[in-house]
């Protein structure tokens, strides 16, 4: 495997894997280094990881994604219900269920391409979402969502040995996942995620997805058959998603439907064109970053606000905090919305192109007049 | 109706019709092409002549006859699969992948042929498969655009991309290649370089159908000229018959010098 991957690839993955790892070091003077928030940057970071596979390679843009996020929720909360506690099975389980929605709903949906295809993307995400909320509820608990009981079956467990006492928590080989731990088991796994998806990217199943994005037509006169492949990137992607929404059970043991809501995909999608569509970083920084505000903004209230404008003389004051509070707490969607906005009008590729702008101006300053005497020699066809 | 296809025909379009609604597009086509030739159809705008190609590549079915490919029917076949069974086609409008390199889009059509229609390759890199780009850069080198390999294919001039779409083609090896005016827009030096190009591929054994306006083109390349007019072959046979035959001259050439 490691032979066929250029120096560049090594470089990229081993640099990503130690800002994953020292993450906890990293985000204390952003007053994000607390285990439950950086277990959702890398559960995020997987989902839109795995988003951007269908999206960033094949130009296929779901609306409905959040679906398999809630059905790997709820998957991997019934393998701890019934089967073990230990999180394995419950990922594996996940990954499986995730898979044959996947399968289902993808091969559906891929009969049309672009607006359709979102459309009937959309349409199943919101069925499914429905049978959460209402139509299955002896399965999914309805309104109230799913958790763990003392009085679960747990059959694979009672195999081995007798339940313990006190409230039943999802663990690794009898490991807490709480706390640190869990982080670490989500890193692990946001890890594998970006490996795969580097590897899909480079490998020549990765340009034949390129090439559908780029022009299907060819690619059919060319002699793919292109179906197959955007099934499989659709079923890769819906079982990342799945795998996200377990790990979030995993850490936080209560599956519910709002997590399917169209809201839930349409914040996969942001995430992504936020940092960048097709780039193997940018999805993880736009999850990371919509994260981060999201913690962040929606913990400002009234106060916080007085004593951040408190400069300001009274009545001007009282305008500036009625104003900004619209922005904060339960209204930070609208800042999320205008930095969308910004982004998208001024920056199509994200952050990753604002960083590609920054780099080559940086490169424009340093060798300035090499570049523009190379320029000149090699004459315009 | 019994078909008879002669020897060495590759390529048999037999009695087709195209009927788009209560237009008759084509009406009793019926075409050979023999192996290893370059057949070229011509005539006038509107004649029929890319509803015929149309038809071959399997993007429009015909409402009555038959297309037979070496002892295989075309019709109601899906576009990968007549690919698939070597023919390989040129557009009028260049159609290349605009957002690969140069060289990407090469190789793209080199892993149809080497690995068929469907195949998930997730083990190698790209950049491992030297066979595959080695031959790729070659093409590049018959096609005169190696020096742009790592460029964006969506930045070439017309002529480049209609280059690049040849050397898509022509890395499939494919038995049949359809041309679909592979000059139209270009410069008299670079229309007279791509008939080099597809007077070297000629010697290769390949065999090509070709429509063209531009007569320079058409007389240096074929073998035998078939002529469309409102739908219908008027006239079939070798390039100095049919620069003779009166019906032509009438109907299409118009009495201009050719």
């Amino acid at each position: 495997m490691t032979s066929s991957m250029s120096r560049n690839d090594i470089i990229l993955f081993a640099g990503f894997a130690a800002v994953v790892l020292l993450l906890p070091i990293l985000a204390t003077p952003f007053g994000a280094a607390y285990p439950d928030l950086l277990q959702r940057f890398m559960i995020f970071g997987i989902f839109a990881i795995g988003f951007n596979i269908l999206f960033g390679l094949t130009g296929y843009l779901s609306f409905g994604h959040a679906a398999f996020f809630g059905v790997g929720s709820y998957a991997a909360m019934w393998s701890f219900k019934l089967l073990s506690l230990n999180a394995v099975p419950a990922l594996l389980f996940a990954l499986i269920v995730s898979g044959i929605f996947a399968l289902a709903i993808g091969y559906v949906s891929l009969r049309r391409s672009g607006i359709y295809f979102s459309i009937l993307t959309l349409a199943f995400a919101q069925m499914c979402y429905n049978l959460a909320y209402s139509v299955l509820t002896p399965i999914t608990n309805g309104e109230t969502g799913l958790r763990m009981a003392m009085s679960d079956p747990r059959y694979l467990d009672r195999m081995f040995f007798d339940a313990a006492p006190g409230m039943p928590v999802p663990s690794l080989f009898g490991m807490s996942l709480g706390g640190w731990n869990g982080f670490y088991f989500s890193a692990f796994f946001l890890l594998a995620t970006f490996f795969l998806a580097m590897r899909i990217s480079n490998s020549p199943f990765g340009l034949m997805l390129k090439g559908i994005k780029s022009n299907q037509n060819r690619m059919n006169y060319t002699g793919f058959n292109t179906r197959p492949y955007t099934l499989s990137a659709f079923v890769i992607s819906g079982m990342l998603a799945g795998l996200a929404g377990a790990l979030l059970v995993v850490t936080d043991p209560l599956a519910g439907a709002e997590r399917m809501r169209w809201t839930a995909s349409g914040e996969v999608v942001l995430m992504t064109i936020l940092g960048g569509v097709g780039t193997l970083v940018g999805p993880v920084l736009g999850a990371w970053i919509i994260k981060y505000f999201e913690n962040i903004f929606s913990s400002f209230n009234a106060n916080v606000l007085n004593s951040f404008y408190s400069f300001l003389p009274d009545g001007v004051r009282e305008v500036a905090v009625t104003i900004s509070s619209k922005f904060v707490g339960e209204g930070w969607h609208l800042s999320l919305g205008l930095v969308f906005v910004l982004i998208v009008v001024f920056l199509p590729g994200g952050i990753m192109e604002g960083a590609r702008r920054i780099a080559a101006w940086f490169g424009r300053m340093g060798n300035g007049s090499k570049r523009a005497s190379e320029a000149r020699a090699q004459p315009a066809e | 109706m019994e078909m008879q296809t002669r020897e060495n025909v590759v390529l048999h379009v037999a009695d087709v019709q195209k009927n788009f609604g209560g237009l008759r597009a084509l009406s009793d086509v019926d075409l050979q092409v023999e192996e290893g030739k370059t057949h070229a159809i011509i005539g006038p705008n509107g004649a029929g002549k890319s509803t015929l190609l149309n038809v071959i590549i399997g993007r429009i079915p015909p409402s009555s006859g038959a297309v037979i490919f070496d002892g295989t029917i075309l019709t109601g076949k899906a576009p990968h699969e007549i690919n698939q069974l070597g023919i390989s086609r040129v557009f009028q409008t260049p159609e290349i992948f605009a957002d690969l390199s140069v060289l990407q889009n090469v190789m793209t059509p080199a892993f149809a042929r080497r690995d068929g229609a469907f195949k998930i390759n997730m083990l190698r890199s790209v950049e491992s498969e030297k066979g595959i780009r080695e031959e790729a850069e070659h093409m590049l080198e018959d096609v005169g655009l190696i020096h742009l390999r790592e460029a964006h294919a969506g930045a070439l001039s017309r002529g480049d991309k209609r280059r690049l779409e040849l050397g898509m083609c022509l890395i499939q090896k494919p038995r049949l290649l359809l041309l679909d005016e592979p000059t139209a827009g270009m410069s008299r030096h670079d229309t007279n370089t791509t008939i080099e190009l597809l007077k070297k591929i000629k010697s290769r054994g390949m065999t090509k159908v070709i429509i063209e306006h531009d007569m320079h083109v058409v007389f240096s390349l074929a073998d035998k000229i078939s002529v469309l007019a409102q739908g219908r072959i008027i006239a079939s046979g070798l390039p100095q018959e049919i620069k003779e035959d009166p019906r032509v001259q009438e109907a299409y050439l118009g009495g201009a010098e050719v």
